[in-house]
């Protein structure tokens, strides 16, 4: 939320995506969060990823919480309508617009409080109700804008800037995720742009429920020694399954596949994730695995990230619900109401 | 002997019938009902439950009135007792010279009964126990041979409970004939050992017409079909959730796309109130047209989302069919107790509005009005009906719809709008009466979107904490309630034949009673002039109403004169000139009772002369 507009100067040689836009026409306004922010890099790649799949910036509509995270949606796809809605509810909020206009992307912003502590219930329900969504966790662990309190990420035994312990035990929004349902799971960390930008694309074409975790540290209150959301502390624990290479199905391929370590998945709707295994035995077709897999890295004090889980044959909301292909905003009377004939006959079986 | 003559009476009596839940007296009950509607004669019946699947009291009031009054009458001139547990109270709720029917298969002594009342028994158990050998059909057919029995003492015509029957069992022959035999059990008996028929009779006549019998979850569920409402969220909670269901399968009747098969709905089960009207405001957010229905602790858990949709001016039609009062009991009984916690629901300073209907078919129509409001206004609107209205089935005129009505889908700017030139700023008030224009999502490539937030923006939706702007927008956010006055249903008002200085307002389910009672009070020489509102904010007609009486009488049911309160509130009326006349207690509210009270305080009033005030 900022008081100053972004100017539009376009230097001329910038480059272009397919439909014509530069990376300006995706940014939003100027960020108002600490210098050095997580979220900020976040922000950065949500406009990378989108610029790189060449979205029609205004066919995107941006959601979010309350919280620093939820901030965030100002500050990037100016062409879009936002929503800043209420402390946890995102997912209810999206999830009702959703249904009103399937034709769109719906894109979540959410923090570690929002979605953990406050919005657990949401969070949840949103992911086995499998929305066609990409649902981003902001997740640094603490409290920004109250000022430095825990949140339901925060590790037992972590530390806070002020010197508290925490004694109680963190939720995983990961493995909450792989638990409930939703048909793409990543982790990754504000500061690995290389990963984090295929994973935003890859779950924007993903069509179900997609959750991307992203560690992303508090400069101002959670960027300390005892601290496990930390810059120092994810950069020394972070053990990444896969990396991730992204091609759209209308895009031209040309990553060379690396020989030994490289998986293609295609997805329902002919785009393909190439996986570049770091970890050769991850398999990221395997829900029950991955929670395995999630669960001894944990053990170990290890952050898992990447894409860890994926369903190339992803169900949504509407397949569940059986709703025409025209977006329900889009109807009048001629096709909602049933006319007077119907309800004569309905007063007759009334009597 | 009794003590006390028969009471005799044709067309105009109440039977209540008082069982045991689960034990499938309700079909059976309605089948009584429904005859006695096919006979000509209107009814109004209503059911008392209890938060209970089975095992527990259950009770259903069969008002019969040729004259036509639909609202709850109080006592009973005949109760068919078929309940141990409420034995005692069931009996002595009876009207002196009324009549008990029971099951005579064990005997009573006399000290269970009054010598004051007329005595029925009718071996209920002995003949199932000697009819069926399956405990169910025991247990089944026992209601319909209290029927039968009936059918025989009140005189009715037979063919109309067999008419019933068989629509009710078309295509299944063997239940029907179990059903029409068990029937003629009742009936049998009861001709060839009572004496009948008794001082109640029920007598063919026309005084139904073409008025249909319909509960009014029913009716608004059917409003909100032909309103146009597309996303439906929702969770479980008595007495609404039968809009939803009711909802859902009209939906799957009329919304069914003919050639694809597929949905023009979209009907969630969300996890809790919070999600439903969060929904709610995600899809009217995004231009379809949403609703929820809930009742009072519903009410209350929306508070935060519904004060974001009052400041980021987003529509949402909420049904609210009230109840009393929290958690489980009380709240299967009926209540108008939600007034001030809808019309000023949320943090912050606002305002909702509210429509009131007296009846199932005006829920249908203000149910499909709503949404016509909620997009024409941007906020939310609430359709206030009660659990008497909601869960009863009443008669009333047929619902209708003009198929030339054009959905009022509100100021809306399109890619076109904006590609001719016309400026949008989402909160500026262009036209002057407080509605600003909005854009739906992925209107338009480069104008026309912004970020929608509580408060904190200007006119253009830039963000902003200065104090002037946010003064700024919720004066046209009063400008905007100052339209609406005029859009909602007006008040309906009907004077007194002769002059009076005295007058009543009321509302929603209280109509019926009212309607009855002002005759009671009109015979004792006290005309009354009637103002039936309709909706909040309050037309001009409501303080007019107000300044042509000395004062006025406030019908309502609650305990804290919730409507008086927002009438004082909100057009500035000296309480003295308000009356309050409150019934609370769960049961729906009676003309007997209304003309009592108004009767002692007009007496009041006229023994002890109060200055005129005016205000």
């Amino acid at each position: 939320m900022t008081y100053i507009a972004k100017p539009k100067f376009h230097h001329p040689s910038l480059p272009k995506n397919a439909l014509g836009y530069t990376h300006r026409d995706y940014e939003g306004k100027i960020s108002t969060l600490c210098a050095g922010c997580g979220h900020d890099s976040i922000t950065a790649s949500v406009i990378e990823a989108c610029f790189e799949l060449a979205i029609e910036p205004h066919r995107v509509a941006k959601i979010s919480g309350i919280g620093c995270s939820s901030k965030t949606p100002d500050y990037f796809l100016n062409a879009s309508h936002g929503f800043n809605s209420v402390h946890g509810r995102m997912p209810s909020v999206l999830t009702g617009a959703n249904l009103a206009n399937r034709d769109l992307i719906y894109l979540g912003v959410s923090g570690d409080g929002d979605t953990a502590s406050i919005g657990f219930g949401q969070f949840a329900h949103a992911m086995r109700r499998g929305v066609n969504m990409v649902y981003i966790v902001e997740n640094n662990g603490v409290y920004g804008l109250t000022k430095g309190q825990f949140s339901a990420t925060a590790d037992r035994g972590s530390k806070s800037k002020r010197g508290v312990i925490n004694a109680d035990n963190s939720i995983d929004v990961v493995a909450m995720a792989l638990q409930l349902g939703a048909t793409f799971v990543a982790r990754s960390f504000s500061g690995d742009k290389e990963q984090l930008v295929p994973l935003i694309r890859a779950a924007i074409e993903h069509q179900g429920a997609a959750l991307i975790d992203v560690i992303s540290p508090c400069v101002a209150f959670n960027n300390h020694a005892g601290s496990t959301k930390s810059f120092d502390y994810v950069r020394e624990h972070n053990e990444a399954v896969n990396r991730l290479d992204f091609i759209t199905s209308r895009a031209p391929i040309t990553v060379a596949y690396e020989a030994g370590s490289v998986e293609v998945v295609e997805q329902h709707d002919g785009s393909k994730l190439v996986l570049k295994k770091v970890s050769a035995d991850y398999d990221a077709h395997d829900r029950i695995g991955a929670m395995t897999f999630l669960q001894q890295h944990a053990a170990k004090g290890q952050i898992v990230t990447g894409l860890l889980y994926v369903d190339s044959e992803p169900e949504d909301l509407h397949t569940h619900f059986n709703t025409v292909a025209t977006p329900l905003n889009a109807m009048s009377e001629k096709e909602l109401s049933p006319g007077s004939a119907a309800l004569d006959k309905i007063n007759a079986s009334l009597r | 002997m009794p003590t006390k003559a028969p009471i005799s009476s044709v067309n105009d009596f109440v039977v209540r019938f008082a069982n045991v839940n689960g034990s499938g007296s309700a079909s059976a009950n309605e089948l009584f009902a429904r005859a006695v509607l096919r006979m000509g004669i209107p009814v109004a019946p209503r059911n008392i439950f209890p938060s209970n699947i089975q095992g527990l009291p259950t009770w259903y009031e069969v008002r019969i009135s040729e004259a036509g009054h639909l609202g709850a009458r109080g006592g009973t001139d005949l109760m068919v007792a078929m309940n141990p547990q409420t034995w005692d109270k069931d009996v002595a709720s009876i009207e002196p010279g009324g009549y008990l029917l029971y099951d005579s298969t064990k005997p009573l002594p006399p000290s269970r009964f009054r010598d004051d009342i007329h005595v029925i028994g009718v071996p209920l158990t002995a003949i199932c126990n000697r009819e069926y050998t399956d405990p169910r059909q025991r247990q089944l057919f026992k209601n319909i041979i209290y029927v039968g029995a009936l059918s025989a003492l009140l005189d009715m015509d037979v063919s109309a409970l067999e008419k019933l029957i068989s629509e009710q069992f078309k295509g299944k022959e063997k239940l029907f004939d179990a059903n029409k035999h068990a029937l003629q059990l009742g009936r049998d008996w009861a001709l060839l050992n009572l004496e009948c028929p008794i001082g109640l009779r029920l007598k063919p006549t026309d005084k139904v017409g073409d008025r249909i019998f319909i509960e009014g979850n029913n009716a608004i569920a059917l409003g909100a079909v032909y309103g146009g409402a597309t996303v439906c969220a929702w969770y479980p909670i008595t007495p609404s959730s039968s809009v939803a269901e009711a909802f859902t399968s009209h939906c799957r009747r009329l919304r069914v796309d003919p050639e694809t098969k597929r949905n023009k709905f979209a009907i969630v089960q969300a996890e809790d109130e919070l999600a439903s009207i969060g929904m709610v405001i995600g899809a009217s957010w995004n231009g379809a047209r949403a609703f929820t229905a809930t009742s009072g602790p519903g009410i209350s858990l929306m508070q935060e989302f519904l004060g974001l949709a009052y400041f980021a001016e987003i529509p949402a039609v909420v049904i609210d069919v009230q109840r009393a009062g929290p958690s489980t009991g009380m709240p299967t009984r009926t209540q108008q107790c939600d007034i001030l916690s809808c019309a000023y629901a949320s943090h912050g300073d606002t305002k909702h509005v509210l429509l009131m209907p007296e009846d199932p078919a005006e829920a249908f129509e203000f149910g499909a009005q709503a949404f016509d409001l909620a997009d024409r206004l941007q906020t939310p609107v609430f359709v206030m009906t009660d659990l008497d209205i909601g869960m009863n089935q009443r008669l009333c005129r047929p619902l209708k719809w003009d198929d030339s009505r054009k959905y009022d889908r509100g100021k809306v700017m399109t890619a076109a709008d904006l590609d001719a030139g016309k400026e949008f700023g989402r909160y500026l008030d262009v036209d002057g009466d407080g509605i600003p224009y909005r854009t739906y999502p992925g209107t338009h490539p480069s104008k026309g979107a912004f970020f929608t937030r509580g408060t904190s923006r200007d006119r253009y939706a830039r963000y902003t904490e200065e104090g002037a702007p946010y003064a700024d927008n919720m004066q046209r956010l009063l400008r905007k309630l100052e339209t609406a006055k005029n859009l909602v249903p007006r008040p309906v008002r009907k004077n007194a034949d002769k002059s009076t200085k005295y007058g009543v307002i009321y509302y929603g389910s209280t109509s019926p009673a009212m309607n009855e009672a002002i005759h009671m009070i009109e015979a004792k020489g006290r005309p009354l002039d009637m103002l039936r509102v309709r909706a909040f904010p309050f037309h001009q007609d409501v303080p007019d109403f107000i300044a042509d009486h000395d004062y006025v009488f406030v019908v309502e049911q609650n305990r804290d004169a919730q409507l008086r309160s927002l009438i004082v509130n909100e057009c500035g009326i000296d309480p003295v000139r308000l009356i309050p006349i409150l019934h609370y207690d769960g049961t729906p509210i009676t003309a007997r009772f209304i003309a009592r009270e108004i009767a002692d305080d007009l007496e009041a009033l006229k023994v002890t002369p109060l200055r005129k005030v005016v205000s």
